[in-house]
Order: C-alpha cells, then sequence, then structure tokens
C-alpha cells in the first residue's frame, strides 16, 4: 500500500469561499492508501510548499495530491517541492477544485463540497498508480534558421549572432529589407525608414555569424527541437555571386523592360535587376518569366557585357540541407487585396484610387516620382486628397474582423506629409476611431489634426470618378449627415493579412495559424514568441499586425527566447510521452496519421515466431517531438500505445473512481 | 418553359410599358408566363415599413399561389416586387417558426419551396446561341447606360449579381447588339418612393444617375424596375433646371429594347408612350 498525502488549498477564498475545505480534509483522509491530508490558505505559497516538503519526510510519504488550481498554472512549483521532499517529481498528483469546481458552482457550496471530494478521490486513484519519471537530456544543434529577412527577421537574426551563435537567413525575395524598406518616413518621429533599416541590412549580412540566403524558401523541417532538419531550396538566379561584383553593366544594358515591383509597378526595372539601390545582397538576379533569353532563346546581352563573367544561364534550383537547433518564422504580411471586393471603389478601375504602400512609394525621394505626390492617371499635384482607413479591417461582410493597428498612425502620417508638400492642400481623413496607442503617438495625431487634417467619423460608401475628379461619398456619423468629397487622390489603408504563402510555412513547421491566418502563439500573454511546437518560434507580423517598434521588440524577445534555449549544450525533454509496447503493436500506423507533431514513424523490427526470424513494421514514437498529446494512444485499436504519466490503467482507475465503481 | 408572373400593381398604370413588354418579350422566346389567379400587393414600401410580419404574409400568399399551381418558379417584372418576393422566400425557408406564423395569418399554407427570380435573370439565362438567333433587328447605334438600380441585386441573402458593378443586363443589351456603358452609377438608389413625400431629394439623386449617364457617353438608359423608370422618365425638366444644363435621355425597360431588337413591332412594346421621348433613337434602327 502506498503512502498518499493530500493538500487542499483555499486560494483564498477562491476555492475556500464555495468548498468546505475542512470538511473535505475530513473525508479524503478515508480514501484508501491516504495517511496524512491538510489544508492551508495559500499552498503555492513558501510556507504551503514547505509544508508538503515537511509532510513527505515526516509521514514517509511517497505520493503526493495537491487539491487546488489548474496544473497548467502550479503543477511545475509543486513538482518541484516534491522534488525538494526527495520524491521524483512526477508522483505529484493534482486535483483542480478551482477552475473545475469553486469557480463553476459559486451558488451552490454544498455540491461543490461533494464535487470537490470527487475530483481528490480521482486523484488519489491515480496517485496510487503513479510511476516515477525521468526527464531525458538530449544534445542541442546550436544554430538557427531564420525564415525572411524582414525587420523582424533581420532584427532577430543580429540578436542571435551578437550572442554568438551561428544563424541561417533565409529570404524568399532576391533581397532582405521587407516592407520597411519601402516606407518613406516612420512614425512617430518621422524618421526616414530607409536610414534606420539598411544599415542594419548591411550588418547582418556582413556578420560573420550570419549565413544569408537569398531567392531561398523551406521547403522541409524534419525533426524536433534542439535538432532539426531543414531543406531549403536556393532558386536558380543565373548569376554567379561568387564572380559577381554588383558593377551594374548588365542592367544597364538588359534591353527588356518590366514593372518594378520595388515601387508597386509604378516604375521599370530591367529583366537582369537589382530590387533597389541598397539591395542587400547589391548583386543582380535574373527574372526567367521576363528574360528574352528565356523567353525567347536569344539575346545574352548581359552575358556579353558582364566583365565578370558571372552569368550563368544554366543555373538550376539547388537545394540545402542544414542542421539547427531552432527556426523563427518572421515571413511578415502583405496588404488586403482590396481590389478584388470592394466594388464601391471601383474595383481597382479607377488609377487615382491608391493604397498607403503605394503613397509611400511615391512620397520616398527614392521612388518612381522622386518624392513628389502626383496623381497616376495624368501626373498632376493634387489639391484635394482623400485618406479612407479601415478598407479590409474592421469589416466583417468584405473584409476581416481584426484592426490592423498600424493604419491609423501611417495615416496620420501621410496626411501630415501631404499638408507639408503641397501648400494650400486640402486633406480629409474618414475613419471609425482613430486608435494611436503608444508612446507619442495621440501627440502625433493631434499634431497632423491641427495642421489641418479634416477627420470625418463615418465609412466611405462610394468612390466614383466625375470629369477629372473622384466623388467620395460617405456619411458623417458624428454630424448625422451625408458628405460628399471632390478629390484629386484617394489612398486606401487596406488591411495587413499574413504573407501569401504563410498557409504552406505553417504545414511545413507543423505550427497552427489562427482563422486570419496568422501564426498562433503558445499563450496570448504569457507565451507570445513561442509556438506549441517546440524550437519554432515566431517573429514580427506574422504572428499578428505590429507596427515597426512592436515588430522589433517582438523580435528581440524571440532571439532571447531562443538564446535561452542554445545557452546549454543539452536540453531535458518533458518524460510525458506515448511509448508503443512493440509486442502488441501490429503496424497498421493510424497512430501515424492522427499525431498533430509527426512524432510517429514506422520502423522495421526483426522477431522470432516459432523459431524463425521475421521482420514486421511497427510503430515508434521519437520522444523528442512527442508533446505528450495521447491522441495515438486513443486511436491505437490494439491498445498497445500508452502516454506515460496518463497509462491506460490510470486512466481506468480515474474513471472508476470518480463512478464510485 | 412555363413559370409564374407576378405583374404587380404599376402594370396597368404607370409601368404598363414594363409588362406589355416583358409578356411579349418572353412569349417570342417560348417562355410561357402565368398570372396567379388572385395576387396581391407584394407587400411593398407601405407594407414592409410598418409591420414586417404584415409584409412578409402579403409575399407569402402570392407565393402559396405559385405552389398551388403546381409550379416551381416565379418571376416579376418590377424589381421592388421581385425583391419583397425572393427575400420573403429567403426568410421563410431559414426559420419555420417565422413561416407557421405567415401561414396562420393567410390562411394559404405555404412550403417555402418557391424559386423567385427576376425577369432579367430569365431572359440572361438563356443560351447565348439561343438569343443571338432571335436577334433581327440589332440595336446597332445605341448607347446604353444600363441601371439595375438598387433593389435587383441587394441584399446579400438574394442577390443575383454584382451588387456593386453588375453585368448581366449590359450582356443581354450586347447580345442584342447595343453597346453599353462602363458607369458609375449602375445601382445607385434612384429616390424610390420618397417621390411622394420629398421630391426634392429625388430630384437630386435622379440628377446624378442622369449626369453620369450622360457622362458615361450614353445616349439612352436601360432600366429594370417600375419605380425606377418612374423617377428617371419624368423628372428629367426638373433634373435639367436643377443642373442648369438640358438633358433628355430617353429611358427604357430593357425588354422593350429587346423586343425591338427581336423584330416585334414598336408599338407592341410601348416605346411611344414615354415622358422622354423614345422615338427619334428607334428611328434609327427602323
Ligand atoms: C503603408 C504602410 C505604412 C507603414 N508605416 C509605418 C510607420 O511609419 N512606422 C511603423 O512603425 N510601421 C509602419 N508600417 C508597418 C511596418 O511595415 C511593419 O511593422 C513591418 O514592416 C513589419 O516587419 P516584418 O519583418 O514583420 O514583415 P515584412 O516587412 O513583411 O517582412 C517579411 C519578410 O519575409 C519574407 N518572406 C515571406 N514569406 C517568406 C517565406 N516563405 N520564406 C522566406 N521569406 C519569406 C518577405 O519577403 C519579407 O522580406 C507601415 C505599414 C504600411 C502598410
Amino acid at each position: 500500500m502506498h503512502r498518499i498525502g493530500v493538500f487542499v488549498c483555499w486560494c483564498g477564498s477562491n476555492i475556500g469561499g464555495v468548498v468546505d475545505v475542512p470538511r473535505v480534509v475530513r473525508e479524503v483522509a478515508k480514501l484508501p492508501g491516504v495517511v496524512y491530508s491538510t489544508d492551508y490558505k495559500y499552498m503555492c505559497s513558501e510556507p504551503g510548499q514547505g509544508m508538503i516538503i515537511r509532510a513527505i519526510r515526516e509521514h514517509r510519504l511517497d505520493r503526493v495530491v495537491v487539491a487546488s488550481c489548474s496544473p497548467r498554472l502550479h503543477e511545475d512549483t509543486f513538482r518541484k517541492a516534491v522534488l525538494l521532499g526527495g520524491l521524483n517529481p512526477y508522483l505529484l498528483e493534482m486535483a483542480n477544485i478551482r477552475e473545475h469546481c469553486s469557480w463553476v458552482h459559486q451558488n451552490d457550496p454544498e455540491k461543490a463540497s461533494e464535487k470537490a471530494v470527487a475530483i481528490i478521490r480521482r486523484a488519489v486513484a491515480k496517485a496510487a498508480r503513479l510511476e516515477p519519471l525521468v526527464q531525458k537530456r538530449i544534445p542541442v544543434t546550436r544554430r538557427v534558421l531564420v525564415v525572411g529577412g524582414g525587420i523582424a527577421g533581420i532584427q532577430a537574426a543580429l540578436d542571435i549572432a551578437e550572442a554568438g551563435y551561428d544563424v541561417v537567413l533565409a529570404e524568399k525575395q532576391p533581397t532582405i529589407g521587407g516592407k520597411m524598406v519601402l516606407l518613406d518616413k516612420t512614425f512617430p518621429t518621422l524618421d526616414c525608414s530607409a536610414c534606420i533599416s539598411t544599415p542594419k541590412m548591411v550588418s547582418v549580412a556582413r556578420h560573420p555569424n550570419v549565413l544569408l540566403l537569398t531567392c531561398a524558401e523551406v521547403e522541409e523541417i524534419r525533426g524536433f527541437v534542439g535538432n532539426f532538419n531543414v531543406t531549403v531550396r536556393l532558386k536558380a538566379i543565373s548569376v554567379d555571386y561568387d564572380k559577381c561584383t554588383g558593377c551594374g553593366t548588365c542592367w544597364e544594358k538588359c534591353p527588356t523592360k518590366v514593372p518594378n515591383e520595388f515601387d508597386l509597378g509604378m516604375s521599370y526595372r530591367k529583366a537582369i535587376y537589382l530590387p533597389f539601390a541598397q539591395a542587400m545582397p547589391n548583386k543582380p538576379v535574373i527574372d526567367r518569366e521576363h528574360c528574352r533569353f528565356f523567353t525567347q532563346g536569344k539575346c545574352r546581352v548581359c552575358e556579353k557585357v558582364c566583365p565578370a563573367q558571372a552569368i550563368n544561364y544554366a543555373d538550376q534550383d539547388k537545394f540545402v540541407t542544414l542542421q539547427v537547433g531552432a527556426v523563427l518564422l518572421a515571413t511578415g504580411y502583405e496588404l488586403f487585396d482590396w481590389a478584388s471586393v470592394y466594388g464601391e471603389y471601383g474595383y481597382g478601375r479607377y488609377p487615382d484610387v491608391i493604397t498607403g504602400l503605394h503613397f509611400e512609394r511615391m512620397v520616398n525621394a527614392g521612388g518612381p516620382t522622386g518624392g513628389k505626390i502626383v496623381r497616376p492617371s495624368d501626373g498632376t499635384e493634387p489639391k484635394t486628397v482623400v485618406f479612407v482607413q479601415c478598407v479590409g479591417s474592421r469589416d466583417e461582410a468584405k473584409g476581416k474582423e481584426y484592426c490592423s493597428r498600424v493604419c491609423c498612425m501611417y495615416t496620420a502620417k501621410q496626411a501630415h506629409q501631404v499638408l507639408e508638400k503641397i501648400p494650400g492642400a486640402e486633406v480629409y481623413v474618414f475613419y471609425i476611431d482613430v486608435r494611436c496607442a503608444g508612446k507619442g503617438y495621440e501627440e502625433f495625431y493631434l499634431r497632423a489634426l491641427h495642421e489641418g487634417a479634416q477627420y470625418i467619423r463615418g465609412r466611405v460608401s462610394k468612390i466614383y470618378p466625375e470629369e477629372k475628379k473622384l466623388i467620395v461619398k460617405g456619411a458623417d456619423t458624428l454630424l448625422g449627415r451625408p458628405v460628399e468629397v471632390a478629390a484629386d487622390l484617394v489612398v486606401l489603408a487596406t488591411a495587413m493579412i499574413p504573407s501569401q504563402d504563410a498557409a504552406k510555412v505553417a504545414r511545413v513547421a507543423g505550427i497552427s495559424a489562427d482563422r486570419d491566418g496568422f501564426f498562433l502563439e503558445a499563450h496570448p500573454k504569457l507565451r507570445p514568441v513561442e509556438t506549441n511546437t517546440a524550437g519554432i518560434f515566431l517573429a514580427g507580423t506574422c504572428q499578428g499586425p505590429k507596427d515597426i517598434p512592436d515588430t522589433v521588440a517582438h523580435a528581440g524577445a524571440a532571439a532571447a527566447k531562443i538564446c535561452t534555449l542554445l545557452a546549454r549544450p543539452e536540453m531535458t525533454i518533458e518524460p510525458v510521452a506515448a511509448e508503443v509496447n512493440q509486442k502488441l503493436c501490429t503496424g497498421c500506423l493510424l497512430c501515424r496519421d492522427v499525431c498533430p507533431y509527426r512524432a510517429v514513424e514506422a520502423k522495421e523490427i526483426e522477431e522470432k515466431k516459432n523459431g524463425v526470424l521475421q521482420r514486421r513494421v511497427v510503430a515508434e514514437v521519437n520522444s523528442g517531438l512527442c508533446q505528450g498529446c495521447g491522441a495515438c494512444a486513443a486511436g491505437c485499436r490494439s491498445g498497445a500505445i500508452d502516454l506515460k504519466g496518463f497509462t491506460n490503467e490510470q486512466l481506468a482507475a480515474e474513471v472508476a473512481a470518480l463512478c464510485g465503481w | 418553359m412555363k413559370i409564374a408572373y407576378f405583374p404587380g400593381c404599376c402594370y396597368e398604370t404607370s409601368a404598363r410599358e414594363y409588362d406589355v413588354s416583358t409578356r411579349a418579350v418572353c412569349r417570342h422566346l417560348g417562355i410561357e408566363l402565368v398570372e396567379p389567379p388572385d395576387w396581391n400587393c407584394c407587400g411593398s414600401t407601405p407594407a414592409h415599413s410598418t409591420d414586417r410580419l404584415l409584409a412578409l404574409a402579403m409575399a407569402a400568399r402570392n407565393l402559396a399561389q405559385v405552389e398551388e399551381m403546381g409550379l416551381a418558379e416565379v418571376t416579376a417584372s418590377c424589381a421592388l416586387c421581385y425583391q419583397r418576393l425572393a427575400l420573403t422566400q429567403a426568410e421563410l425557408a431559414e426559420n419555420g417558426e417565422l413561416l407557421a406564423e405567415v401561414n396562420r395569418l393567410t390562411g394559404r399554407p405555404y412550403r417555402a419551396t418557391v424559386k423567385v427570380r427576376p425577369v432579367l435573370d430569365i431572359i440572361a439565362g438563356l443560351g447565348e446561341e439561343e438569343f443571338r438567333s432571335r436577334v433581327v433587328r440589332p440595336l446597332n447605334g445605341f448607347k446604353i447606360a444600363a441601371y439595375y438600380g438598387c433593389l435587383l441585386v441587394r441584399p446579400s441573402k438574394t442577390k443575383v449579381d454584382d451588387p456593386e458593378n453588375p453585368q448581366m443586363m449590359d450582356r443581354v443589351l450586347r447580345l442584342a447588339g447595343a453597346e453599353t456603358v462602363d458607369w458609375t452609377h449602375k445601382t445607385e438608389c434612384c429616390g424610390a418612393s420618397l417621390a411622394i413625400s420629398n421630391e426634392e431629394v429625388v430630384v437630386r439623386m435622379v440628377a446624378r444617375i442622369i449626369k453620369a449617364a450622360a457622362l458615361a457617353g450614353a445616349d439612352c438608359i436601360a432600366t429594370a424596375c417600375a419605380m425606377c423608370h418612374f423617377n428617371l422618365d419624368i423628372r428629367q425638366e426638373k433634373v435639367s433646371r436643377l443642373l442648369g444644363k438640358k438633358y433628355s435621355l430617353p429611358v427604357f425597360y430593357f425588354t422593350q429594347l429587346l423586343g425591338l431588337a427581336m423584330g416585334l413591332n414598336p408599338k407592341e412594346v410601348c416605346v411611344h408612350t414615354h415622358f422622354v421621348d423614345a422615338r427619334p433613337l428607334v428611328k434609327k434602327i427602323i
């Protein structure tokens, strides 16, 4: 017979105000195996834990039950106490009499007390069947893969590299920089975006601990925390970077003009091109879709003019495999495709209805207009500019339910820029609410307001061209009146959505996304940079809309978490994992299909049957990947899988105890 | 094809041209329209703006007759009628309790099985080849602003085409040989029944529509709604006064234009009875 101790917590009045704790203590003392039971105001406190430690020694307890809150909150705390008392920490069982009992039965203390006893009876039954479990130690590969080279990926890569670890930074585009390098000035300080981001691009690309891969996409991530095996596809760029000096002769001579993505199609680049002057790496790629040689079979001008003989038309996609200990996803955001749903704004048919990002390029001295704000239709300077906020954000009918967080601020910024650059300009901003929570943010908005931006609270119902103007119709909901503005230029603040291949990235990394497609963090408050898959981390807008300060902070936090992981050469892994009894396993591999963590694999074994050596397939669980969810154990048809810490026998005993069998 | 036809209250008065031309075109296309024997008001503004249940019951009583006639579909030419019937059908089909309550009120049990389609949808649904083969007098030289009005394509529960930039009418008119203009006020409100209580507002709303059609280069407007037609056709003098510029754009029902293209006699489709004289334009093709 075991010697079980039961410790019932009052949790102040959280439990004690509803459940009759002294009575519960008296009743559970009669349960089989219980040799000691007591209660305390706050069991998790220092004196509470001390009680447990002392009782283990004084009463020679070999199993401990703590009846308090959810194990999510304090299982760790009490395991440590049990360890200090001299027991294996897995000989603890928790009974949740707060969330599962007192909090939901406040109106019926009598029944709540009865239920508390039942819950503890369950825990005692399980405790009697607990086995000591031992944490395993596995080596850690001290290298990190960062996916996405926007400001989030760059910042995190720099932080991790500075801490002394190796980083592989894989960016899909031919250059790192992300959206931030497209922007002109940044709120709330109006400092030049390129001036603060391009030096970081250079630092990260030149950092001795960073390997920069561009035109790179992650194809496969296998393995588990500390020991990932990653396959990256390097797309053919047709230029040998070892030879190329970035002199620029090729793109000067290239005869093919292509709309430039970097300027959102408002300027042209060549088919062999550098995305922008400060691109990193500062070397060109060939765009095979448009290159004359690839589309028509002749040209070869770049090859002829290249003084370094760096052009290689025979270049092919390459695959590299890497060992890393952690993966950081920083794949950023994109803008909502307003033109496909907002018919009332013209479905993208009116050239002078643009997005905020087009505006950023236009107002940027390095942009397609050299910093002049003009109407795309005729190149004239607009006198009346209307900004429309929440296009696709906060719109359940046509777009997304959520707020994109940055648009109020960049609209205020852009309103300021119009007023500054165009003397006598009139600026109208249609808004639902102005949300400017942040240091210096409200002040920034007020400044735009005082400079003369006219804020109209209401949505825009229609935009249509009339002669040379765009008529913007909307409602002023504060005056309760329809309004109409004859505008020269309309700028839409479109919603931030996850990058287009976010779903693929989530699948490859084995993590979940929320209903809008943003990657899901492990806990919205307490674990904002981790995911539910150990070793996979998040940084920046791939997790949800953020501005640059928040993105940088998020990236820094992710870097710190990753450094913590890599700081030790070995890591311990939770022993609560599934285990296959190969004797019983029939090799149906249903467990492999139901495992959300890809922790089950097929394995061939040899065994003797009737004296003959035979081969057959069984399932095997990779304890590094297993998160102990139990799906495989529930799915196993032959009862061959047991989850340590939640064995079939233990669960059956719990059910029996609860049902009073 | 046999289909129930709900003519609506203006079919012998202000929208006679719509009714006459709809029947003529359908006859010509081999679509048999059968009028429910004892139809009543569709439940339009006077009903639905005061009592939802009343409006539902009025429409349901009409729909029940369609069921009794053993027909699966009903069409209405007027967009208001169509919208009332279609919305009622949608709401009753998804709410059994409401259906029971409405049936109690009408005393004419309805099972919510009837499909409601606008005439435009039925005609546009004919095959392109079939349609082309009927066109004997193409509308060459017509530059039409196809005006759908607000109710044909809304709300989303009943919509038959894109609510901001619908194409259905444009498509059939182009098949009939006309040019249609890409314009901005296809689905703006005409002011509808405010005509009775606040004409000033209606004139302003109509003015925008007329002006937009003219700016887009249209020489006439095609409508699919009795109310729209009424407002656009009879108010052009007031519009001209308001805008300080003379406007006289003939306003047709799209069925009249299709009738002309199919070789029907202009009188058969009543093009001679509009306020803005449409005859000079019609002469282009006759
Ligand atoms: C019009 C506008 C104005 C703004 N103005 C401001 C401002 O003034 N101040 C401010 O603080 N914020 C501003 N912002 C917000 C700012 O742009 C973001 O906060 C910031 O860029 C987010 O950085 P990120 O690294 O998370 O994402 P991104 O910049 O989107 O970077 C993501 C990177 O990942 C890459 N990537 C994507 N998928 C993959 C993949 N599968 N594999 C490899 N790489 C991949 C992308 O190519 C990109 O380089 C503005 C936003 C907009 C739209």
